[in-house]
Parts: C-alpha cells; sequence; structure tokens
C-alpha cells in the first residue's frame, strides 16, 4: 500500500474544508477525485503535500508506511510525494537548471547518494524534457517566470519527470489547456506511468480523463468523498453533472 | 505559525557561526593617539614624507571640516560621533616599504592569506593584482613589475605621491573636491593610504586590479583614498573588498574614491562591501562614510558595480559626471542589510554632456530590524541634448520588521531627456518557498536560491573571481533574518 488517507480532517484559517476522508491508493493505480468547485479537491491535495496555509485537524496518513502529516513538505518530497502545482509559482532570477539541480541532489543527500556532476545532469535534463516535448531553451529559463499556461502544465510534469515519484498528485493539471497541451501533458504522465509508482488526478471535468485513464473515480462533495467508483463513474458525472450527487447528499444531511 | 517558527529556527541555528571576518591580528602597530587638529595632520603628512603642497592640501580640508556640520539628511539614525576620540593613523610597524614579500610581517601575510587574499604572485588568483592595506598603510602591491612593462602604475597612493607627484596633484580632488561633502573633507585632512592607479592611452589593462582594505588596530579609523585616471580609449576593471575584526566599539571609516574616464576609455568598478556589521543586537560594527565618483568624458564609460552587506552603517552613492557626449555611466547595486544595520545608498547621474545614458539598477534586501533605503539622483543638464536614464529600483523584504525606502530625485533642465523610473517592493514570497519545498529544497536553500534570483541581474556584472564569493556573502549575511 502506498497511501492510506484515514479520517483526514483540516482547515484553512477557522474554516473546516476537509471533514474526514478515506482514500486508499496501491503501487500502479490511478485514481481520479472529481467533484464540484470549493468540495475541498485542491486543499486535500495542498494538506498532502504539507502547504503551510492548511492546518491538519485530525485523522492519519500512511505514505510508504510513514505518518505523513509529520514530515516536513521536503521530506515528503523526498519520500517521493509530488505535486503538480494547479497554478505553478514563479521564481524570477532562478534558472530551471539551478533549480532541479537543487532539487535533485537535495533528493539524493537525502538517500545518501553523492551529488551528480554537471554532465550527468544535463544528460538527465535533455532526457527528461523529451517527454513533455520542451525545447532546449528551458534551461537557462528563469522557472515558470514568462511561460505561457501550456508551457508551466508541461514544465510540471517535466519535474515529475526528473524527481520520479511515487506518488504524483496532478492538481488540475488540465485547467487552461489547449487540446495539444493536454495531449503532450497527459502522454507525459503516461509514459511515467510503472506498476510501481501512483497517480492522483484531480480535475473538474472529464475530458482529461479520456487520456490519462483512472482505475478509481472519487467524488469529493463538502469535504468528504461522497461517491467511489471506475471508470464510469466519470462518464456518468460527464453526462449528468453534479447536481444529483449534490441532491442525494444534501437530502441525507437534511 | 508552527512552520514560520521552525523557518525561524532552523536559520537561528545557522546565524551563530556570524561574522567570518570578525579576527584580529596580533603585530606591533605604530598608532597616533587619539584626536584631530594640525598637528595631528602635519604628523600624518612627516611619517609619510609628504611634499609641502600635499600637506597644504590637507590643512585647507581640515579648515574647511571645522566649518561643516554632519549630513543628517540620509534616512539613518547616527549616534553622535566624537572625531576626537578616534586615532588618525594606525600602521603595522614594518620596515619602510617592504622591496619584496620577504620584508612583509609574516603575520601580515598570514591575516591576508586567511582572508582569502593572497599576497604571493603567482598563488591562486592569477588573473588579479593586488594592493593589500592594512588600517593606514598599504602593505603589499603584486604583480607590480608585470604591469609596469605595459605602462600600468598601480601602487600604493603613498608611493603614487612621492614616484608620480605631477599626475596625483594633476588629479587629486578633480573629481571629489575636499569641499564637497563633511566627510570628503575629513578624508582630505586625515587620508592615510589607498591605491593608486593610472592606465596609459590605448592600454587594455590585462589583469584584474584589486585593493584589498582590512581594518585591524582598535579605535581607529580608516581614511583610504582611491585615484584611477583611464587616459584615452584604455579599459580596466577594478575590484575592491573590505572587512575588519568584532570589535564592540564602532568604528569610523570614511573614504574617496575618484575615477577620471577620458575619451573612448571604459572603468569596471567592482565592490564587495563587507565590513563587520555589528552584532545580533546592533552592538559594535563600522560606520561606512564613503564619497565615490567619477568623471567620464566623450564616449567614455564608468560602470560602478557594489553588493552591499557589512557595515553598521552605510552612507554612500558611486556617482558618475557624464560631461563628455556620449557618455555612459553605470550603477547595479545590491544592499543586503539584517539584524540593525541601516542602509542609505545609491547614486548621483549628472548628464552634462549630449547623447549620454545612463543605468541604475538597485536591489535592496532588507531582514531583521533593518532600515533600507536608496537614495538617487537623475540630474539632466541644459546641454545635455538626448539624455536618458532608465532606473530600476527593487526592494525585497524578509521579515515583519525591516523598513524599505526609496527616495529618487529627478531634476531635468533638457526637454529632450528621456527619464524612466520602475520601483517595486514585494515580500518573500511564502508560495515560492512551498513551490522549493514541494521539489524538495529545504527552507533556507530556497531562500538563499530566491534571493540569489532577485540580486542576478546585479550579480552577473561582477567579475567571476567575485562573482562567486559575493553570492555566498548574501546568503551568510540573510542567515536569521528571515522571519
Amino acid at each position: 500500500m502506498l497511501l492510506e488517507v484515514k479520517n483526514l480532517r483540516a482547515k484553512i484559517g477557522d474554516k473546516e474544508i476537509l471533514k474526514g476522508i478515506n482514500l486508499t491508493v496501491n503501487e500502479g493505480e490511478v485514481h481520479a477525485i472529481m467533484g464540484p468547485n470549493g468540495s475541498g479537491k485542491s486543499t486535500f491535495a495542498s494538506v498532502l503535500a504539507g502547504n503551510p496555509l492548511y492546518t491538519p485537524t485530525g485523522g492519519e496518513v500512511k505514505f510508504c508506511g510513514k505518518d505523513l502529516l509529520s514530515l516536513s513538505p521536503e521530506d515528503r518530497s523526498h519520500e517521493g510525494l509530488f505535486l503538480s502545482f494547479q497554478y505553478p509559482v514563479e521564481i524570477p532570477g532562478v534558472s530551471m537548471v539551478n533549480f532541479m539541480r537543487a532539487a535533485l541532489n537535495e533528493q539524493r543527500k537525502y538517500r545518501g547518494e553523492e551529488p551528480l556532476s554537471a554532465t550527468d545532469f544535463l544528460r538527465i535534463m535533455r532526457e527528461k524534457r523529451e517527454y513533455v516535448e520542451l525545447d532546449n531553451k528551458l534551461a537557462g529559463r528563469s522557472v515558470n517566470e514568462g511561460f505561457s499556461g501550456g508551457e508551466k502544465k508541461r514544465n510540471e510534469i517535466f519535474q515529475m519527470a526528473m524527481l520520479q515519484p511515487r506518488l504524483s498528485i496532478l492538481d488540475e493539471t488540465d485547467s487552461g489547456l489547449d487540446i495539444d497541451a493536454l495531449r503532450i501533458v497527459s502522454g507525459g504522465v503516461n509514459k511515467l506511468r510503472t506498476d510501481k509508482n501512483a497517480t492522483i488526478v484531480i480535475t473538474h471535468y472529464q475530458r482529461l480523463l479520456d487520456y490519462i485513464a483512472p482505475d478509481y473515480v472519487h467524488v469529493l462533495y463538502k469535504g468528504r468523498i461522497v461517491k467511489s467508483g471506475g471508470p464510469e463513474l466519470a462518464l456518468e458525472l460527464e453526462e449528468k453533472g453534479y447536481d444529483w450527487i449534490k441532491r442525494e447528499i444534501d437530502e441525507k444531511e437534511k | 505559525m508552527e512552520k514560520e517558527n521552525k523557518e525561524k529556527d532552523i536559520i537561528n541555528d545557522v546565524t551563530t557561526g556570524e561574522y567570518r571576518y570578525g579576527f584580529t591580528t596580533e603585530i606591533d602597530t605604530d598608532i597616533l593617539p587619539v584626536g584631530l587638529n594640525e598637528k595631528v595632520i602635519e604628523e600624518i603628512s612627516r611619517k609619510k614624507g609628504e611634499p609641502e603642497w600635499l600637506l597644504e592640501f590637507r590643512l585647507k580640508a581640515y579648515q574647511y571640516w571645522k566649518s561643516m556640520e554632519m549630513p543628517r539628511w540620509a534616512h539613518l539614525d547616527i549616534p553622535e560621533i566624537d572625531y576626537q576620540a578616534i586615532s588618525y593613523y594606525a600602521a603595522p610597524k614594518t620596515k619602510n616599504a617592504p622591496k619584496s614579500l620577504d620584508e612583509v610581517d609574516p603575520e601580515i601575510i598570514k591575516t591576508f592569506d586567511k582572508l582569502g587574499i593572497p599576497l604571493e604572485e603567482r598563488l591562486k588568483l592569477t588573473g588579479v593584482a593586488v594592493d593589500a592595506v592594512m588600517d593606514s598603510v598599504s602593505v603589499r602591491t603584486t604583480y607590480r613589475e608585470k604591469l609596469a612593462e605595459l605602462g600600468v602604475i598601480f601602487c600604493s597612493f603613498n608611493e603614487a605621491v612621492k614616484e608620480y607627484p605631477d599626475l596625483v596633484k594633476r588629479y587629486l580632488g578633480s573629481v571629489v573636491p575636499y569641499r564637497d561633502n563633511f566627510f570628503a573633507a575629513l578624508n582630505s585632512a586625515v587620508f592615510s593610504d589607498g591605491s593608486f592607479v593610472y592606465i596609459p592611452k590605448g592600454v587594455r589593462c590585462p589583469m584584474e586590479l584589486s585593493t584589498y582594505f582590512r581594518i585591524n588596530a582598535m579605535g581607529t579609523g580608516q581614511f583610504e583614498r582611491t585615484l584611477i585616471v583611464a587616459d584615452e580609449e584604455s579599459y580596466v576593471s577594478y575590484l575592491e573588498g573590505c572587512t575588519a575584526p568584532m570589535r564592540d566599539e564602532n568604528q569610523l571609516h570614511a573614504a574617496i574614491v575618484e575615477i577620471v574616464v577620458n575619451d573612448r576609455a571604459e572603468v569596471k568598478y567592482s565592490t564587495v562591501q563587507n565590513w563587520f556589521p555589528g552584532d545580533k543586537d546592533g552592538k559594535g560594527g563600522v560606520y561606512n562614510f564613503v564619497t565615490k565618483r567619477g568623471i567620464c568624458r566623450d564616449n567614455a564609460k564608468l560602470s560602478w558595480t557594489q553588493v552591499e552587506t557589512g557595515s553598521a552603517i552605510t552612507w554612500k552613492y558611486p556617482s558618475c559626471i557624464l560631461a563628455g557626449d556620449n557618455a555612459v555611466g553605470e550603477f547595479y547595486s545590491v544592499a543586503v542589510t539584517n539584524n540593525y544595520q541601516q542602509a542609505d545608498t545609491g547614486t548621483k547621474m549628472i548628464h552634462i554632456g549630449r547623447n549620454t545614458r545612463s543605468t541604475v539598477v538597485s536591489k535592496g534586501i532588507s531582514s531583521g530590524r533593518s532600515q533600507n533605503s536608496y537614495r538617487g539622483l537623475i540630474r539632466v543638464a541644459p546641454t545635455a541634448e538626448n539624455a536618458r536614464n532608465y532606473t530600476q529600483c527593487d526592494s525585497l523584504l524578509l521579515s515583519p520588521d525591516c523598513g524599505a525606502h526609496t527616495f529618487p530625485y529627478i531634476d531635468i533642465k533638457n526637454k529632450t531627456a528621456v527619464v524612466e523610473h520602475e520601483a517595486t517592493t514585494s515580500k518573500i514570497n511564502e508560495e515560492q518557498i512551498f513551490y522549493c519545498n514541494q521539489r524538495g529544497i529545504p527552507t533556507e536553500e530556497a531562500i538563499a536560491l530566491i534571493v540569489n534570483g532577485y540580486a542576478k541581474e546585479v550579480m552577473n556584472k561582477l567579475p567571476m573571481e567575485f562573482a562567486v564569493e559575493a553570492q555566498k556573502l548574501l546568503q551568510i549575511s540573510l542567515e536569521g533574518g528571515v522571519g
């Protein structure tokens, strides 16, 4: 078992957003988390990655047997958790080459490995950027600065390829992508799939799931997973929207 | 909150390393008693074996200084300075002007070795000639002979007065007159040593010239003077570095740098200023009051690059007088303040010639409880047809208790001028830090990465030998300041 989330609760400020999430992810699986806006999808991703804006208030998360919530964000990364940001951050003046080299060498340090030589590093960088068809100007550009929306998302998947995570969480990776970028990004994700790693795809729309086929689909609403099923659930949502689920849940609450 | 506290903890842990250059050297020092009067000035001049005209220059400056008051317009809280409680001359006791390295006190060689400045030629910094100044005198200048073959003069100011009196007499005070300001007058009265550079017509100086200033003696001030003359079509790149021991009392440093850039010549002047900034509680540190100015003739170019991380108080405005047509002035600055440091620094670009251009890029980084101000003047004279200036002035705040201020002065007397000013203020961004964290980069490294990225435009202007040191310095200076 890769990830086991039990009754996870979390808040931002005084507002509780996650109200008891349960989810189990095994190696080799792709899980899609869908749900209407404001249901807590991105919060869930942020809490798993350790974003300090959110405070977990209950429950537990095991990641590769470790207590995830007690790890620092960087150690979660070192343990193999990767978050593809919905809004990747720009870091002016910091070149992708320096940024990725720092990231990769920190990961190696954590594992007790020597830092990579410049030649080896550049070779790996060259190989990995081909996954998402980024050109060789990438290395010299500042992190996400002046990148188009599509380039930013491709850059996220490039970083995922570099860090080779055990669990990748793609937070609305499809938002703002045109059809070509969507094809490139999901193509990259699919090439990186193995039976040793897993992916959680967070999305509002079925569209992305045409490209990245999920094994399981979960619907998040009001901070809880209210429905789980196979790929057919995504199709049903595409057809019927979220209202029927909302009604079902709201009825029960009354 | 928890994360914030942890950030502070991590960084506080490292801060205990503090200032790396805070050691003192045990050597015999020839030191004048404290106080300032005509006798003291005569004594300094006598010790240096100076000609009469120079003593007169000093005394005139002293008389003028006595009539002046310390400037109070800067955004600085300067404690009262008792100018009669400072010794104005301190020199390591050695034989008269060492001819070779063998004659230099081994303790002094060790000191500069510790600072990473080899006094022996052929060592490490092979592309750099060094003038090493400790307290009031120059202790050694390397590569003099090699440079002399090209006609390049690089020696201590004191030697220049003796060996090239005509050059010194002609240019001394020509860019920064002693009447310029309070500290310039003080320096002109009591300056003890410094560096002198002359690049003859058409010569491209083949190595970086560098002066390294070190304050060692206690209770003394350092008042050095640098004079650089680049004759027509010549080129030189000049570096200046400085450190001081950690002491509880404040030390006064009031220097003058004068640069003459003749027709079609180019001078690059880079400074990495790392005087002792005082401790975490604001005790001790160097008061740094410096006047730096250059004059550019036709088609000449002067470029100032400074990385300011040290000193308890910095008051410094390296400036360009663009006197000739098509002259170019540049100022690139990174000023870092931490703990209780105060900096009021910037530049003056004085456009007089036609088609003169200037660029100002200032990056302030403040943390702890420090105050960091940019103060810049762009003046376009009626004669300066088609003058152009671009100023970019950014401030980065790393803590809630620090201050960043911008004081731009723009004085335009010619309608054809185009002057642009851009300013930004930003806080270190939690999202950027988290993004780095998520990729496995711990907060401390993330901040170093972000700050270096922010300062990169200026750091790129530094010569290679300095750039790496300066980057490390930036990192060290900020430790413990983020919260």
